[in-house]
């Protein structure tokens, strides 16, 4: 299709507030873009063998998505590399034209977050975090990089978050949110003690495949499906964590949850702690209710945002969660990412503004985010 | 209602699209089947750029399993959300009644008629020669 393309003025910086984008989607053209961060050995077994996950079609997604690449359609570069490889496009189409002053990266593909062989996980965990720092955030200093890990193996985990957590690049920590185990688990807990020894926030979007079904109620037949579990998983995923007792045992451990919805997570505090008493005995390592390990440990991400049939619900779904909860998010360059003008269908005064667009991300990531 | 000229035939290829501006206002311009039609260029939803949008064919289910593809390339799906518009209406699929992109009235002329006015065409150069693509607004 041939097009022209919609110039949009950048925002002059004195006349606006600050703003912070908590999910930004680099790509790599091709798994050869990791190359310079491997060694000989992976690359070669990349080369020749591949990746393996808990799926059919390693090469694919296991559902097909909206559009193609999952992206936007007005965000593929000229020479037709995917969505998110370009990184002067992503200056000029998101960081430039929507006045982001801060922007955390979230790499899905390349993806080893789920891979099944250990060591290659790491390898390429390990790649993807330093082709974060050397091709984007040494030479666009608003965005920030995420240490991926591969979570199975707690030890190799811990390793790539010592690592990396000297380097004032990266801002949090990611796993993948569909684990073998539910990430409450006490196999898991090392990592959370490395990220919150080292100030880092776990960073926790939506990702990986561990054979099961997303929702728990059976294999979804469509993506539209599939969307809509991903909530359902996230919930599944921040009970696990309250109820096995981590944010008892972590107190300043900081889990941000990304592009997982956030409409429940009022219901779900009521929820658990209107059964706090009659199950409190089950877990007696609970020392508060379970909401107010929620309120004190949590926090959501904008994107994608929740509409309501009568946008001023939002109000009282964000006044329910807690305003300082929650941090706007773009999703750049995916097809259902929201933008910083449009997202909020609710007028906002300038403090919920302030708060939402930057000050929440701000307290959460602290000198992270410098 | 003043027309503008916007477009000469043969500039936009079949099933493709042009982002032009009218009155300051910009104007997403597709060619579908020789036929011309023009769209705010703003999704009324968050603002995507329709002129980057998918031109798709409309799918009806009368029931489960049962699929009706008509009007090829007469839907627009824009290029952010994915949300579906009448290319000759501008009325959103899902919610015709309180959503719409605004749809202009698109028309051609021989450049021989444009040449007697009274049709703007200040940034756009008329030949006699060729056919030209023109947008009504107040």
């Amino acid at each position: 299709m041939s097009t022209s393309t919609l110039v949009r003025a950048a925002t002059p910086p004195a006349a606006r507030l600050r703003l912070v984008d908590c999910d930004i989607h680099p790509t790599v053209r091709s798994m050869k873009d990791l190359h310079p961060f491997l060694s000989a050995q992976w690359r070669e077994h990349l080369d020749s063998f591949g990746q393996r996950f808990r799926q059919a079609f390693g090469g694919a997604t296991a559902y097909p998505k909206a559009t193609p690449a999952l992206a936007r359609r007005d965000s593929w570069p000229a020479d037709g590399s995917p969505p998110g490889s370009d990184l002067e496009m992503m200056q000029r189409q998101h960081l430039d034209a929507n006045g982001i002053d801060r922007g955390m990266l979230f790499p899905l593909f390349p993806r080893a977050l789920d891979e099944r062989n250990i060591d290659c996980a790491h390898a390429v965990c390990a790649a993807i975090n330093d082709w974060q720092v050397a091709e984007w955030t040494s030479k666009e200093p608003r965005l920030k990089a995420t240490i991926t890990v591969m979570a199975e193996d707690a030890d190799g985990a811990v390793a790539e978050i010592e690592r990396c957590a000297k380097n004032p690049a990266f801002a949090q920590v990611a796993l993948v949110t569909r684990p073998i185990e539910p990430l409450g688990r006490k196999r898991y807990w090392r990592i959370y003690e490395a990220a919150a020894y080292h100030g880092l926030p776990l960073g926790l979007h939506n990702s990986g495949n561990n054979g099961h079904a997303v929702t728990g109620g059976g294999a979804p037949s469509f993506y539209f499906e599939e969307h809509q579990g991903v909530a359902l998983s996230m919930q599944a995923m921040a009970t696990s964590f309250v109820l096995e007792g981590v944010p008892q045992r972590i107190p300043d451990l900081k889990i941000v949850i990304v592009e997982g919805g956030f409409g429940w997570a009022a219901p779900l505090g009521w929820r658990m702690d209107s059964f706090f008493d009659r199950f409190r005995g089950e877990v007696p390592h609970l020392k508060m209710k379970p909401s107010e390990y929620l309120r004190r440990n949590f926090w959501w991400t904008t994107q994608p945002m929740e509409e309501p049939e009568q946008p001023e619900h939002l109000r009282a779904m964000i006044d329910w969660m807690g305003w300082d909860r929650i941090v706007f998010a773009s999703d750049y360059p995916h097809w259902d990412s929201d933008d910083p003008r449009f997202a909020f269908k609710i007028r906002l005064n300038d403090q919920e503004r302030q708060n939402i667009f930057a000050g929440n991300a701000e307290a959460i990531y602290g000198e992270r985010l410098a | 209602m003043t027309r503008h000229i916007v477009a000469a035939v043969g500039e936009i290829p079949e099933n493709g699209s042009k982002l032009v501006k009218v009155k300051g206002r910009p104007v997403a311009l597709f060619h579908v089947d020789g036929s011309y039609f023009a769209i705010s260029n703003v999704c009324p939803h968050e603002g995507g750029s329709l002129c980057h949008g998918k031109l798709v064919g409309l799918v009806q289910s009368s029931e489960p399993g049962v699929y009706e593809h008509s009007r090829p390339n007469e839907m627009l799906q824009c290029p952010w959300h994915g949300w579906e518009f009448d290319i000759r209406t501008g009325q959103s699929w899902c919610d015709p009644d309180s959503i719409k992109a605004r749809a202009y009235v698109v028309s051609v002329e021989d450049g021989a008629e444009l040449a007697k006015g009274p049709f703007v065409a200040e940034t756009f150069p008329v030949s006699v020669e060729n056919q030209y693509v023109l947008i009504e607004m107040k």
